[in-house]
């Protein structure tokens, strides 16, 4: 018995089960995040089920509960009707389940899915003859008015134009108003003209848009539910429709790959639960790349001061214990130092600075991505000095000594054989900031994150960055769709799928990265003897 | 007392006067007199921790990187003040080159390596670099060896090989002397050989002050023979005359290895 103990294999088990253990929890984190997250978008099957009491019900079943008595929960939509999406039934309740083929779902753009059959259609205000398919019919109408509504979105796009150039027209007066009122007396009078002129084609194209959506909603269908309530839709409100009991895996797979680049590259609808996460990626990636820009640069200066520069003493030791405990603290009091540092210092500042006329609206005198990823670049910085300083201590003596005794200075030879050596290790540096970056929500919130964000922070209009604008993130969607949400039950799975993304962008941008690391790797330290 | 003037009645290059250095309180060099000679080949010899390196380390101001050390008294070269504030390092140390105890070739080709000093310089002209590495590379005996692979990287050469593309690196600036501190003692018998031999060709060019733990070695290379012990200069005379009739006992007691 003691021999084993002195072998050592004991330890050697410890040690692989610790490993074990951790890669086990982190898998199965990643395998319920995947499986929740990937099965959201396939199309489940719709179940029509007839209760003892002789109600029925239609809806996709999404739990099923072994307790007693045993229950399923059925998503039944129709929020508009019933007042919620789910519903629980007894099993011993349901007196036969069928899955009819001409079950329709639309999804709509208010009021979540609605589960039920097609009735009639009605364009232009006249009942359809009474023969034919009503659901091709249907299907024929829907195709007509989306095309109509791809045309009136280039008039939106003209008014958001025209909004712009008012809203531009608007500031250049208060600017001038502000310097010298009776100086620019002229000028500001011939930008009134311009801006009512803009206002009014503004108008103009508004009430365009108006009569096109009237004319747009004319066109209904009217459905029924399972139990035979009926309802009138106008066909514009539907965004997509399906029969998913009669759908073929193609189709299936179809329908999944569209629901996939909606979600990539769309708009979000109803309060984030649905459509598209596209502001979220794109604000998640921008901030992360722009707090690289900040905290990169930044670090591995300070780093290659503590280790090359600075004399070795007492308070460099101190400036290090300082750096390394920086990533104890509490990541909400970055949020907090960011608020009032940059929000409510430098941002109001600048703002009295350069933005006057604007006051008392702030410009950057509010959260914004600048001051989002100057907040996440100062919490992760210390990550990347510890990294920068860990490499270039590891570099051997003779490197320094070799390039020195040949006349070179401490700083060619910083620049052409210590900083590409240390490269590698300053990208692990990298790729962990980047990765605690985009998974960090807390701080955000106090400095420019928001549920919705009206406009990208990078645009088509000048100066094509706005640093000062209020940006989306998929942490922070996570936190606001799966627990702010009027709707929770309906929004779990974006919640997975929301995370899911998230897991995708980090192991990206650190596959990326880690590749990068390799090839330098392979550059730098092929040495055989 | 040990000889102040070279041994050799050649005309002394490096001119060591009454040398003094302190790591912090200790001392480490004491009032040391040496004067090396043009285009020959000096050995410093003496058990390990005597000084031997700190000593060559004085003579291109290596020691400059140590931030405790003190030096008084007084380095020439050809007539400059080493030690002196007006002396410029970078060019002292493109005057007197260094090969190190362990071969130290960069995470570059066999290319750069070579011509890493004349970069530094701001030397880009292709034919100039190209010249330069082959002449350096034919200097240091590893032409031929590594010709077909100039642009792979450095770290790929074996012990030896790599310890003479260091040579190469450091002849490729043109140096004035070149110092070495235990260029083979990480080295196989037959890679040491090749360095001895090298060492033979070099002193035609360049000025080589070698140290050594192996007397053997400074037997078969030098040309003259400096004996430190305790950071005292104890002899210094012709490798000739050290190997075969010291005049101070100590430094037959060690050359016969009854110490050290
Ligand atoms: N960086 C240093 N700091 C303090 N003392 C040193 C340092 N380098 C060498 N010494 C001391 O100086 C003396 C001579 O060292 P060194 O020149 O390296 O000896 P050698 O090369 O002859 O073996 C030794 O006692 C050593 O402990
Ligand atoms: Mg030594």
């Amino acid at each position: 018995m003691k021999h084993f103990w002195l072998r050592g294999e004991p330890q050697v088990i410890a040690t692989a089960a610790a490993l074990g253990i951790t890669l086990l929890l982190t898998l199965t984190l990643v395998i319920v995040v995947l499986v929740n997250g990937m099965g959201f978008f396939w199309p489940a099957g719709v179940a029509r089920a007839v209760l003892k009491d002789g109600t029925v019900i239609a809806g996709e079943i999404t739990a099923r509960e072994m307790g007693q008595p045993p229950r399923l929960q059925f998503k039944v939509g129709n929020r508009d009707l019933y007042g919620q999406d789910f519903r629980w039934v007894d099993r011993a309740e349901i007196t036969s389940l069928s899955y009819p083929s001409d079950l329709i779902v639309l999804e709509r753009k208010e009021h979540g899915n609605f589960y039920g059959f097609t009735k009639t259609v009605s364009v232009d205000g006249e009942q359809a003859a009474a023969g034919g398919d009503p659901a091709q019919r249907l299907d024929a109408a829907w195709e007509q008015v989306a095309g109509k509504s791809k045309t009136a979105s280039s008039l939106d796009k003209q008014v958001s134009d025209l909004t712009y150039q008012a809203e531009r027209i608007r500031q250049q007066m208060t600017r001038l108003s502000h310097d010298d009122r009776q100086g620019n007396t002229a000028t500001i009078a011939a930008l009134k003209g311009r801006l009512d002129g803009t206002l009014a084609r503004i108008d103009g194209l508004a009430e365009q848009q108006n009569g096109e959506a009237t004319e747009l909603r004319r066109a209904t269908v009217t459905v029924a539910d399972a139990s035979g309530t009926g309802k009138e839709i106008p066909i514009a409100d539907i965004v997509r429709i399906y029969r998913p009991n009669s759908m073929t895996v193609w189709a299936k797979t179809m329908y999944y790959l569209e629901r996939l680049r909606e979600l990539l590259f769309d708009e979000p609808r109803e309060s984030n639960t649905e459509g598209g996460l596209f502001p979220a990626i794109f604000g998640t990636v921008m901030m992360v790349l722009l707090m690289t820009l900040f905290s990169l640069p930044f670090g591995v200066i300070a780093a290659v001061y503590l280790r090359e520069y600075a004399q070795e003493g007492f308070l460099v030791r101190m400036v290090r214990i300082a750096v390394n405990n920086l990533a104890g603290v509490p990541s909400i009091v970055y949020g907090v130092f960011g608020l009032g540092f940059f929000v409510y210092g430098i941002g109001s500042g600048m703002d009295r600075l350069f933005y006057p006329e604007r006051l008392p609206t702030p410009t950057f005198g509010t959260g914004g991505i600048l001051w989002s990823s100057l907040t996440l670049a100062l919490l992760t910085v210390p990550v990347i000095i510890v990294a920068t300083e860990e490499s270039l201590a590891a570099i051997p003596k003779g490197i320094r000594e070799g390039s020195l005794s040949l006349g070179a200075t401490k700083f060619q030879t910083l620049t052409r054989l210590l900083l590409p050596m240390a490269t590698p290790g300053i990208m692990t540096g990298m790729i962990l900031s980047m990765a605690r970056a985009a998974g960090e929500v807390a701080p955000l919130m106090l400095v420019g994150v928001v549920k919705l964000a009206p406009s990208l922070p990078l645009d088509m209009r000048f100066p094509y960055f706005h640093m000062d604008r209020k940006f989306m993130h998929l942490g922070f969607h996570i936190y606001d769709v799966g627990f702010q949400s009027p709707n929770v039950e309906a929004a779990k799975p974006m919640v997975y799928v929301t995370t899911l993304l998230l897991l995708a962008i980090v192991i990206a941008a650190s596959s990326s990265a880690i590749y990068l690391r390799t090839i330098m790797k392979k550059r730098y330290t092929t040495r055989t003897f | 007392m040990a000889s102040n003037e070279s041994p050799l009645l050649d005309s002394t290059i490096l001119n060591i006067r009454d040398l003094n250095l302190f790591y912090g309180q200790a001392q480490a060099l004491s009032s040391i007199n040496l004067a090396i000679p043009r285009k020959k080949v000096t050995a410093f010899i003496g058990p390990s921790g005597c000084g031997k390196s700190t000593l060559l380390r004085c003579l291109n101001r290596m020691n400059d990187l140590i931030d405790i050390v003190r030096v008084a008294g007084s380095i020439t070269l050809d007539g400059e003040e080493i030690n002196s504030p007006a002396m410029d390092v970078i060019n002292l140390r493109r005057r007197v080159g260094m090969v190190f105890q362990q071969s130290n070739p960069f995470p570059k080709s066999i290319y750069e390596n070579v011509i890493f000093g004349l970069r530094i310089a701001g030397i880009n002209n292709k034919g100039t670099l190209d010249e330069t590495v082959e002449r350096s590379l034919r200097g240091a005996a590893i032409w031929d060896e590594v010709k077909d692979r100039l642009h792979e990287s450095a770290l790929g050469l074996s012990g030896g090989q790599a310890q003479r593309i260091c040579i190469a690196r450091a002849i490729a600036v043109n140096p004035e002397v070149i110092l070495m501190d235990e260029p083979c003692s990480a080295l196989d018998p037959i890679a040491t050989a090749k360095i001895e031999e090298l060492i033979h060709e070099l002193k035609k060019l360049f000025t080589v002050v070698i140290v050594t733990h192996n007397m053997q070695q400074a037997a078969r290379v030098s040309d003259c023979t400096a004996f430190l012990y305790m950071g005292e200069l104890i002899e210094f005379n012709e490798t000739r005359k050290i190997f075969t009739n010291p005049d101070n006992a100590q430094t037959e007691d060690y050359i016969t290895g009854r110490f050290g």
